[in-house]
């Protein structure tokens, strides 16, 4: 990153305080997810049944689960699952579908129309259900819950991808990259797919938050991580079972994490696309 | 003089902007009679527009009128209510905008859209003003105008679309009309059409019209008054006749010259007391090459078809020599960015041969064509600087790119001296190089295109209406310093255009394309100042020209 580049994002984010709040909150996000299990107070995986289903106190903020685990400790702990495998599932769904929407697109033809078709047909399951039916599959590991998340997200980069440079592909520029000598690949990957990441880079942010609620759904209904390793989905299905019992913290705490982990992210989709877009500074 | 309709007393318009408040407007005092044609002409950022749009109180939001007033007929309209001010819309002042097919509703049959409008202003039923706006529609001079009625806008060529403007604009008899560049982007011929029946209108009606344009032949040809606007302040006012012949202020002056017209050489488009450096420009003619050797480029019977229907190009034929400069002129849908494209070796024709120094180049797919030794022969600069750069790359990335993948270079000081020098030669500040196309005005962008067509030193370089959106002062400047580089280098021009005047002065040869064929071909002089068929004569009278004789039939 230029110096140029970092004072333009400084400039967005002052004219956008918003978004400034949801940087803040997905750095503190980040910092949480890879210094957590040093952090904590108490150990996420230890019971002390002496201490369980204890309320919110001085001793534990967040109460104690019904193996007098610290709630607190094991949200903090989950943070890094969680982001890692929203971040990696992501990822690849993203340098993935952003390759081949884009090629689709600038292609066009039995190609496009191809691949258009298995798209469509990906996007008429019910998506979370195609997870399901995914990991329940390939078995019941943290790799496939980023494997199906990946998958069921793909269509959505690949049209993403295909629409921008399909708008794309008569303009000048690329006409002009091929008169300086670049292969159709070059200008696709070259010249177009940077040109596109500033208006995919609202739907990754959003897809984020959208990949850590399937995570959680699927360890929610018992496919994936396994207890007792701490992850949200999982805290808010065991504490589920004492909700009616009063036990309000098991399932309000993980919720509300979930919450402001998917709500900072989708906040931060429009001021990432304007920190990305060069039109943008002056 | 007639009553005054309108008066404009030290108008200021004011808009707020990222880097604070910018003044477009600083000053403008004008008054137009009932029933005058004023031509209103200044290049970009000049202020006209917004001049136009402050009348019509149609400013976007980040605009406002700071000072001054505007009267219509007596009445001062700068701040009555916006209630009051929608009786004046439409119904005492309408507005044609400059692209038509935008301006129109996409998804409703234009019939429908000249009812809304009579309907918006008068209550009737529907019946009424549909007969109405038929009738408007053979005001306009459309053909079939019972079957137009029902069209969309896309199935109507731009010329339609705004005959369809103006019978909107005109649906309630306004006393005022204000044309943003209404014929900009049509065809030479379309646009004498539209601008013949707009006048014919005008007069009819006893309308006034503010004609606002950057064209000063178009200006001159249809308006008894002219007034030249430059930075928002108001240079200049005079009848065509006067203004031509003896501009007063030195903005005019500059104008004045850089508007190519039938007789002007590539030296006259800056006024004699800036010349000076270029004088030493006409050189003698250069050498003929031996006889015996192929011409730079030979194209035979090229024809391209696209997936279905007519031929795009058919049976085109052509060479060009080393250093000489042919132009290809035609109106829009004629074939003539088809033919640069596929000479240019971006698209593959479908039938036909093309040799560059006697060597078959047209057998190399396109798709090859990246990778042939000739590709750095042959270099081409698009038409809108805008959209011919990359946004994400630097001028100087932009510059350095042919050079990197066609010229062999590596990242390091060799290759940054050489864009440093392209940037000199297109004469590009060297402080430029570090900025992205936006932060660059038209003119800049225009030159690091072709800084980059000539990074690699091309032989040919095929030119796609390079100045076409350009202001005509920039345009004078980049004529000027293409003719300069083509001098150096020796190089070849295919001259793509619709600008006949900027092709007579820049090109020997030129080629006159119609639907795909060549209708005729010759010496560029010779060949406008007599042409041969009906469709080039019809093109050279279509042209506005600004020679004072020809002003002076106009008024």
């Amino acid at each position: 990153m230029t110096s140029a580049t970092l004072r333009h994002a400084g400039w967005i984010l002052r004219g956008n305080p918003l978004t400034a709040v949801a940087a803040a909150g997905v750095f503190l996000l980040a910092l949480i997810a890879i210094f957590g299990p040093w952090i904590v107070p108490y150990d996420p995986i230890v019971s002390n049944v002496s201490q369980a289903l204890m309320p919110p106190s001085a001793a534990h903020i967040a109460g104690t689960d019904q193996l007098g685990r610290d709630v607190f400790s094991r949200l903090i702990v989950a943070a890094r699952l969680d982001l890692a495998i929203a971040v990696s599932a992501v990822g690849i769904s993203f340098a993935i579908g952003a390759v081949i929407g884009a090629i689709c697109g600038y292609a066009g033809g039995r190609l496009d129309r191809g691949v258009g078709r298995f798209v469509d047909v990906v996007m008429a399951f019910p998506l979370f259900v195609l997870a399901m039916a995914m990991v329940a599959a390939l078995g019941n590991r943290v790799e496939n819950i980023v494997i199906a998340t990946a998958i069921i997200n793909l269509p959505f980069y690949i049209r993403f991808a295909r629409a921008e440079v399909n708008v794309r592909r008569n303009v000048g520029w690329v006409e002009a990259a091929r008169a300086c000598g670049d292969s159709h690949l070059s200008v696709v990957l070259r010249f177009l797919l940077p040109n596109v990441l500033p208006a995919m880079a609202v739907q990754i942010s959003l897809n984020l938050g959208w990949a850590i609620l399937n995570a959680a759904g699927l360890s929610f209904i018992g496919l994936g991580v396994k207890p007792p390793t701490p992850e949200w989905g999982i805290m808010v299905a065991e504490g589920a079972r004492f909700i009616s019992t009063g036990k309000w913290w098991l399932v309000a705490f993980p919720g509300l994490a979930l919450m402001l982990t998917v709500l900072c992210f989708n906040l931060l989709g429009d001021g990432v696309r304007d920190i990305l877009d060069p039109r943008m500074r002056t | 003089m007639t009553k005054s309709l309108l008066a404009l007393s030290d108008l200021h318009v004011t808009f707020s902007t990222r880097r604070g408040l910018v003044e477009a407007v600083r000053g403008v005092t004008l008054s137009l009679g009932e029933g005058e044609m004023l031509g209103l002409v200044g290049e970009s950022g000049s202020g006209k527009s917004v001049t136009g749009f402050a009348i019509t109180r149609l400013l976007d939001a980040a605009g406002r009128i700071t000072a001054g007033d505007i009267r219509f007929r007596g009445q001062d309209i700068t701040r009555i209510s916006a209630g009051d001010f929608r009786h004046l819309h439409g119904a005492a002042m309408a507005m044609i905008f400059q692209n038509p097919r935008a301006a129109l509703n996409p998804i409703r049959a234009v019939g429908d859209q000249i009812a809304d409008a009579i309907t918006a202003h008068k209550r009737m039923p529907r019946d009424e003003a549909r007969a109405q706006a038929l009738g408007l529609l053979r005001a306009v001079q459309i053909r079939d105008p019972e079957k137009r009625m029902a069209a969309y806008p896309h199935e109507l060529s731009g010329g339609m679309c705004q005959r369809v403007m103006i019978a909107m604009a005109i649906s309630c008899n306004p006393a005022l009309l204000i044309a943003d560049e209404p014929t900009t982007g049509l065809d030479v011929t379309t646009q004498k059409v539209v601008m013949d029946l707009l006048t014919g209108i005008a007069a009819e009606r006893g309308m006034a019209t503010i004609l606002i344009t950057h064209d000063l032949g178009l200006a001159a040809r249809y308006c008894r008054r002219v007034v030249v606007m430059e930075q928002g302040r108001l240079v200049e006012e005079a009848e065509p006749k006067t203004l031509f012949r003896a501009p007063q202020h030195p903005y005019t002056r500059r104008l004045v010259a850089a508007s190519p017209t039938a007789s002007s050489r590539i030296a006259d488009l800056v006024p004699e007391e800036e010349r000076g450096r270029h004088a030493a420009m006409h050189v003698a003619l250069k050498p003929q090459p031996a006889p015996g050797t192929p011409p730079l480029l030979e194209v035979q019977k090229l024809t391209k078809r696209f997936d279905q229907g007519a031929a795009a190009v058919a049976n085109f034929s052509m060479t060009i020599s080393t250093g000489e400069s042919v132009g290809l002129v035609g109106e829009s849908g004629s074939g003539k960015s088809t033919t640069s494209r596929i000479i240019c070796r971006l698209i593959d024709p479908s039938e036909g041969e093309i040799a560059f120094e006697g060597q078959s180049i047209g057998h190399i797919p396109a798709r090859d064509f990246h990778r042939s030794l000739f590709r750095k022969d042959i270099q081409i600069v698009f038409q809108d600087p805008n959209d011919s750069l990359n946004p994400r790359f630097t001028a100087f990335d932009c510059i350095a790119h042919p050079l990197l993948r066609l010229g062999g270079m590596r990242p390091g000081d060799a290759l940054r001296q050489r864009v440093e020098e392209c940037a000199q030669r297109v004469g590009l500040g060297i402080e430029l190089l570090t900025r992205f196309p936006h932060q660059l005005s038209g003119g800049q962008k225009a030159r690091v295109g072709i800084a980059r067509a000539i990074a690699c030193r091309p032989r040919l370089l095929v030119l796609d209406e390079p100045t076409a959106a350009l202001d005509v002062s920039v345009q004078a400047v980049v004529l000027q310093l293409l003719d300069r580089l083509r001098r150096e280098d020796d190089l070849a021009f295919l001259f793509v255009s619709h600008d006949l005047n900027v092709v007579r002065m820049m090109c020997d040869r030129t080629i006159v394309l119609q639907n795909g064929h060549i209708v005729e071909q010759g010496e560029s002089r010779a060949m406008f100042d007599n042409p041969k068929t009906a469709y080039t004569r019809e093109l050279v009278e279509a042209v506005p020209h600004i020679e004072p004789k020809l002003a002076a039939t106009a008024s």
